[in-house]
Parts: structure tokens; sequence; C-alpha cells
């Protein structure tokens, strides 16, 4: 069974990163490489491409813009999740798994249910084409991934830790904010990742409420990147492979983080 | 020093009743134990006390202040919990300080507070450490200065002792007895173990099913209970209980009808021996256990359990006929009908 | 516990939630009654018209059917592969955690780049995957194959996804489930029937629900790797409804479009609640 094991590992590690590979070699074949197959590894390998991502292409503004909108989204989701997390796990509150059920629903809308009155409203109020259009609407949609994972994190600190706390002179904030918050941050962190990598991959209200490079992120800059008369395959892939690489390295990094935030919710949940 | 008063005390979890009407009063400066088995609702009465959980009905005061509408902090109680709760990512004497920072308190008064109180308690080298480096017993009494730091009115302790093993436990047993000597502080105790009860109350409410079975000192509870329920539960070992239809004509018993009575008898109010003896139950020997100091025998008579002492060096084997004596005034009789005690002591 | 507070804790989240979330939800059900241009600020209320227009376009039905079809294709192959590899991954074995985040890399990346890199691998002339298989097959551009290498695409996605979580779920079934079968000399595939499969079925509902759900939403894959088409092909309900919003600038009509992707998932959500319910009682 072991050799059989062994293949089957390969061949899923292989399955996985193989388009990866291919996505590499890509951006490194000059451009008269790229209409010819065979050979399949770039015999001169080239950085033309990244230069023209970065030069012919406002990329660094878009990077940028993700950046910002994806960092802020996050801290604002799990500061407003935590608290209502907190609440959910520890003080006495009434329908609390209602409440849940109900937060979790919301994770289940649709994009394409909410974009057409979100898109009238971010108009009237001007902040079409903005970056803070794209925070507030983040922030709102990560909130049921961020409570839900923290209610499972918050809930695994004892409950004799608030009691305690309380007792000796903390109000629910204080206990909340002095001792709680400090023992649950690896559940704070696994959750920042989720919400984080949420935020940086979303497309469909960033290609709405977004017009120009002033606020475009790097999903829609991905999807709507410019050619002239043909589709400039190699510079595609040399920005993503630019994108993906911080990606690789979180998912390298925190891989633990990640796989507890997502199992905490399924699997005990 | 606060007096304790709770009044008509009722709590309801769901549909179910854990505490009903309850009266208690508890004295300045007293070692009050709530004692019972498990579910009889001591740890709630003890969180009712602390403001952890509210009652549903009636009032708590404390010198006769009403306080159901305050929060813990409000309170000035200081609570051990049974599994300490120590905060993990502090120090040990940050700790010991957090509920003098609570009231914010001077930096210099709260470390000559802690230090004060490490000292009592025998844990400066222990003051740097993370609560994960301890051992239970140390964690025990980083519980304990951080309870006593900062002077509470009220002092809770909920199961304090039942995580250490057997020596610890003494250990400790005889600390918290100096302490409370010691501070003088109004002290209110949950366990499930009559003895530490005994050893270290003043006075005792013996609980069951959210009732209070007797309320009294410890030497009351033990020659005096009031019930059936006390009688067994207090005491080790514990009473032996003979139905009192078959007891005419035992000693202390005279020739009363007495189908109504349970008769109770401690293990150590029982003669047993090899040879026969006048108005002595004969019954057949189905354990014999031996302490050292002494020599417990437990025999069948008519389908039931009788336990006595026999000399120590005395040989008896199971399934022995040997003969149980009980001592005339050491009998307790308890109503069939409700456990109530009948006498509490003596004969006729 | 007196002086709890928890509203407060709670309020931040439920404006937010009730202003972004919920607030839209009940709008653009009332939008999906009118007819409107977001140019224009003219807004006609027309009631019901729009679901009958819907009723009636075949547009409608054809993404309709484009989506359930994607949907039930690729969940069932999510749930069939990530199995195979949740139990592939089951034993520890040296480099585990290298592994886990290298499977994991295609869930992490924005699905548009996942999109963009087999569009790649898709293409008619230069494609990777045409070159392997010494075809020559017009993967996004004809009719039978386009909505197919969709699915695929998702599913090499999403179940990295699907098999760390029945990973864990593996996980917590008790060590002496497997001894006990050990010592009644059950063979594997019995194990794997008899033990394994009944004590997973809880989780692959839930992630049932999840994955069925976001595969019927689907959007951003489909949006960048054939648009829709070709001859509308590939064209799911959100897609068809983004068109109809922000192209032919019909905000009414898209609105109802949108309305009944929400109608389909909330009813996917009751039944599988159910069924949830049902299975843990």
């Amino acid at each position: 069974m072991r050799p059989l094991r062994g293949a089957g590992l390969v061949l899923i590690v292989a399955w996985s990163l193989a388009p990866f590979l291919w996505l590499l070699a890509t951006s490194l074949k000059t451009a008269a490489e790229l209409t010819h197959l065979p050979p399949l590894l770039p015999s001169a390998p080239t950085g033309s491409h990244y230069i023209a991502v970065f030069t012919g292409y406002p990329f660094l503004r878009i990077i940028a813009n993700s950046t910002a909108v994806a960092a802020l989204s996050t801290l604002l989701a799990i500061a407003i999740g935590a608290t209502a997390a907190f609440a959910l796990a520890r003080l006495r509150v009434r329908n609390a798994p209602l409440i849940l059920v109900a937060v979790l629903a919301v994770s289940m809308f649709p994009p394409i249910a909410t974009v057409s009155p979100l898109f009238l409203a971010i108009n009237a109020v001007g902040l079409r084409d903005t970056l803070a259009a794209l925070v507030i609407t983040y922030t709102t949609f990560a909130l049921p991934l961020s409570i839900w994972l923290l209610t499972n994190f918050f809930r695994q600190v004892p409950v004799e830790i608030y009691l305690a706390a309380r007792v000796d002179g903390c109000s629910a904030f204080q206990a909340f904010y002095r001792v709680i918050l400090p023992l649950s941050a690896p559940g704070l962190f696994a959750a920042a990742i989720l919400v984080f990598i949420f935020c940086w991959n979303e497309f469909l209200y960033a290609l709405s409420f977004t017009a120009t490079t002033a606020s475009r992120t790097i999903p829609v800059g991905i999807a709507l990147f410019p050619g002239l008369h043909e589709v400039p395959w190699g510079e595609i892939a040399a920005a993503s492979v630019v994108v993906t690489v911080p990606l690789a390295v979180l998912a390298f990094t925190f891989q633990r983080r990640i796989v507890e935030g997502l199992t905490a919710g399924a699997v005990k949940g | 020093m606060t007096t304790i008063r709770l009044e008509k005390v009722e709590k309801r979890f769901g549909s179910e009743v854990v505490l009903r009407a309850l009266d208690l009063e508890i004295r300045a400066g007293e070692f009050f134990t709530f004692l019972g088995p498990s579910g009889c609702g001591k740890s709630t009465l003890l969180n009712l006390i602390a403001g952890i959980e509210s009652p549903d009905a009636g009032t708590i005061y404390f010198n006769d202040q009403c306080i159901n509408e305050l929060a813990p902090a409000q309170r000035d109680v200081a609570m051990v919990f049974q599994s300490y709760a120590l905060y993990p990512h502090m120090t040990v004497r940050e700790n010991i300080a957090f509920p003098l920072k609570n009231k914010r308190l001077a930096r210099t008064e709260i470390d000559a507070a802690v230090d004060r109180t490490a000292a009592q308690l025998g844990i400066e080298p222990l003051l740097a450490r993370k609560p994960r480096a301890l051992s239970g017993g140390q964690r025990q009494r980083v519980a304990l200065g951080r309870a006593l730091v900062r002077k509470p009115r009220v002092f809770l302790l909920d199961e304090p002792l039942s995580n250490l093993d057997a020596r610890l436990r003494l250990e400790m047993r005889a600390e918290l007895k100096r302490l409370h000597v010691e501070l003088g502080i109004t002290t209110v105790y949950v366990t499930h173990d009559q003895e530490e009860a005994m050893v270290l109350s003043d006075r005792i409410a013996l609980l069951n099913a959210g009732q209070v079975q007797q309320c009294a000192t410890p030497e009351q509870i033990y020659t005096e209970p009031a019930n059936l329920f006390v009688a067994s539960f207090i005491g080790s070992p514990p009473m032996s209980l003979l139905d009192g239809a078959y007891c005419a004509g035992l000693p202390g018993f005279g020739e009363r009808h007495a189908d109504g009575v349970m008769v109770g008898v401690r293990p150590a109010d029982v003669r047993v021996s090899a040879q026969p003896i006048a108005h002595a139950i004969e019954a057949k020997v189905l354990l014999v256990e031996p302490t050292g100091a002494d020599l417990w025998v437990v025999g069948e008579w008519r389908d039931q359990r009788i336990k006595g002492r026999a000399d120590p060096g005395e040989q008896m084997v199971p399934g022995q006929e040997v003969f149980f004596t009980l001592r005339p005034d050491s009998l307790y009789l308890f109503d069939k009908t409700n456990g109530e005690s009948v006498h509490s002591r003596g004969s006729s | 516990m007196k002086r709890e507070h928890s509203a407060l804790f709670l309020a931040p989240a439920a404006i937010t939630l009730g202003a972004v979330a919920l607030f839209p939800v009940l709008s653009v059900l009332w939008l999906s009654l009118e007819q409107r241009s977001p140019l224009t600020d003219a807004a006609r209320f027309i009631g019901l018209d729009n679901y009958a227009r819907l009723l009636a376009d075949t547009r409608f039905w054809n993404a309709f059917w484009n989506t359930t079809y994607f949907t039930v294709f690729s969940v069932t192959l999510e749930l069939l592969l990530g199995l195979g590899m949740a139990l592939l991954l089951a034993r520890a074995f040296r480099g585990r955690a290298l592994v886990y985040s290298l499977i994991l890399l295609p869930w992490a990346i924005p699905t548009v780049v996942s999109a963009r890199l087999w569009e790649w691998m898709y293409n008619a002339d230069y494609g990777v995957l045409n070159y392997l298989l010494g075809t020559q097959i017009n993967w996004l551009g004809s009719p039978a194959w386009a909505l197919h290498a969709a699915i695929l695409m998702d599913v090499w996605k999403a179940t990295p996804f699907v098999a760390l979580l029945l990973l864990a779920g593996l996980q917590t079934i008790p060590r002496e489930l497997y001894q006990a079968a050990a010592l009644d000399g059950a063979s594997g595939w019995t194990v794997l029937r008899r033990i394994t499969l009944p004590q997973l079925v809880p989780l692959m509902l839930v992630i049932l629900i999840f994955r069925t759900i976001d595969a019927f939403r689907v959007f951003d894959a489909i949006y960048v790797l054939t648009g829709g088409g070709p001859a509308n092909s590939t064209e799911t309900l959100s897609i068809y409804a983004y068109k109809v919003l922000f192209q032919a600038l019909e905000f009414g009509y898209g609105s109802a479009l949108a309305v009944s992707v929400l109608v389909v998932v909330a009813l996917l959500t009751i039944v599988y609640a159910r069924l949830l319910r049902v299975r843990i009682a």
C-alpha cells in the first residue's frame, strides 16, 4: 500500500502545483516562444514581461489599492466581529444560536443579489470608484466569517476565566479587553488571515464599484488586463505570478492557522 | 465583617428548579460550608452570592443591604474557583495584582500588597512565573493570593481542594483554617467532602435537591441529624440502617412495636465479636476491611447490611457467623414515611 | 449576571450588517418590482412584470440550466476527489505541512487568477492542454466543451478546501472504532464503507451546503474564462444578471434575475438545514 499512497500524494501535489509551474514558465518566455509549443520550457528566460507589467501598467498602484482595502477591511471586520463574537460566546444573549444562524445566512447571500442596490447607494453618496466603498462592503461581508470563527475560538477559553475577571472587578468589556482578547490571540490571527484572503480575492463588488485604477484592485486588474490586438499572455502570466507569490508565502507560513480557522466552524460547529 | 442573608431565594435552569424558597443566614466572620452531593445546588448558591448568577425569586442581603442588582465587581467578594482560573498570560505577580489594578490603586501600593500576600502564602519565589509553570498546590496558593490580596468582605471557595492529591489536600486544609483564623473574613465554602466540611466549618448547611436538610454546627449535625439523609451523609464510615420492624428485642429498643421507623447506628458504636453475646445480632460476614487502626466488618442480617468494629487482632472471614452488639444509647430513629428524626439518640 | 450590556457588544455588528447587508437584500426585492436605469433617475413601478418576463425568458432558463449543471457536476466531483485526497493525507507522513501548503495554493489565489491561468492552458492554439493531449480542441470556444472546461477549473480550485475539511473530520473519528474493526477482521473497503463514511456524513452535508451555494452563485470564474459564451453555453444566472444590470443597464429586470439566484440559494439552505437537523436528531 505504501508506494501506492506515495504515488497518490505525488499526484495530488502535481495536480495542484503544475498549473502554477506552467504559469511561471509562461511568464519567462519570450514573445515568440509564447506562441510555439514545443518547447515547454523557456530556452532563454526573460524578465521583460515583468518589467512591462510594472512600467506599462499601473500595477503597483493596483497592488497598493488591494493591500489598503484588504488590510483596513480585515482590521474592521475583526474588531467589530470580535466584539459581537464575545457576546455570543460568553455573555447572556437570548437566542444566541439563532443569531449565529442568521449571521451565517448573510454569508450565503449571492453577491449578485446585493450588487445593484449597493451600486445605487454608493453612487448616490458619491463613493463610486473609491477605496472607501470597497472597505465598507468588504467589512460587512467578511463579518459573518469573522463572527463565526471568533465565536468558536472564544468558546475555547474556559468560562471560569471570564467569571474570575468579573469577580476581580472587571466590567464585561474590561474582562473582554484585558483577559479574553490576549488569550485568544492565535484565534484572532487565524480569523484575520482568512478574512484577509477573502477580501484580497473578491471580484464582483470590485468590478462593479470601481471604474479606474484609482481604486481598482488586483482581481479586476488581472481580469481586465489591457491588450491592443491580442491578449498579452506573457504580461498576464507575469502579473499573476506576482500576485500569487505573496499568497503562496501566506499559505506556507500560516498553513496551520488557516486550516485551524477553516475547520473550527465546520467540524466542531 | 459582613453578614449574608438569603431570603426565599429560588433558581431555575430552564424548567428545572435547582433551588426553591431557600432561607439562610451566614454570620459575620463565620466559616460557613454548603455541603451536599453533586447536583444539590451548592455551587449555584455560591454563584448567586458572587453575582455570577441572578436569582429568579428572593433577595440576597449583605449586612442588610440588598445586593440583587449589583454586578460581581460591585459586591466586593473574592472567589477561588475549582479550576483556580488563573490568567494564563499573566505572571503570578500580575495575577495577584489584577484585582488591585481594577481598583486603580497606586503602583507602589499594589506592589506592597502583592508582596505581603505572597509572603503570607509562601509563594514569593513564584512571583515571576506563569501559571503553566506551577504545580497544582502552587496554583491554588496563587488563586488564594489573588482572592485575599484585596481583603474582600466575603470570601467564596468552590471545591478548591478537589483537584489536589490526598496529602496536599490535608496540607491545604490546614492552611485554609489558619488563614481564616488570621484574617477573620466571612467565608463561604462549597464541598461534597463531609470530612472537609466537618473539620473546617463553624456551621454547615447540608443540601439535597435544592433544599437545606439541616443547618447547624458540625457537632450538632453529627450527634443530632435532622433526618435520614443527613445521618447517612455525615460520618465516616456511613451509618448502618436497619428496618425497625426487625429490631424488637434489641438492647435499647425494648419491646416496642417499631414498624414505622428505620434504625440507624454508626459503625463506631457497634462491636463485633466471634463469640456469641446476649442480645447481639447474629449475622454472616460479607466483607472485612482492615485499616490498620480498625477492623471494620460488614455483615448481612435479614437482607440488610450492618457494619461494626472488631478488635484489630481478631480473625474474621467472609461467610463466618459473628455477633454485632449495638450500644444501647447510640441508636437513631427515623420515621419511615418522611425520613425525619424521631429521637436523635437514646432509647424509649 | 447583571450589567453585562450584551446589546452594546452586538450593536456595531448589527448596525453594519443591517445597513450594508440586510437593507440591500430588501432593496433588491423592491428594485425587481421596478423598471429603472441607473443613468437616469427615472424609476417606474411595474409590479411583477419583471418576473413574468423572467419566466418567459428562454435565456433565463438557459442560464438556470447552465448553473444547475455546473453546480451538480462541480460539487459532486469536488466531494469525491476531496474525499480521496483526505483519505490519502490522513496518515501522518514527513513533509505533511509542506504538502498542505502546496495543495492550499489553488484555494488561496483569487478565482480570477486561476481563471486566467486555465484560460491560457485551454488556449486552442498555444494551450498546453491541447499540446499534452495531442488534440486541437477549442475548449473555450465550442459550446460542447466550454461549460465542462469551467467545471474542471472550479473543481481544481475548490477541492483543497473540501479535502482539508474532510481531513479534519477524519481526524475526529475515534481510533477505537478502527481498532475494533481490525480485530473483527474487516477489510479496508468495508472499514471505509461501514465506519469512515457514516461518521463523515454530517460533515459532508455541511460541506455540500456550502459548496452548492458557492457553486450556484458562480461569477468570477465564468466572467474571465468565457464571459458567458460561446453562444451563452456557459452563461450562468449571475453572469446573465450582471450583463442585464451593467451592460443593458436595466436595473429592474437585472434585480429580478438576481432575486431568482437569492431564492434558489435560500431554498437550498432550507432543504439542507432540514436534512442536517434530521441527521443530527
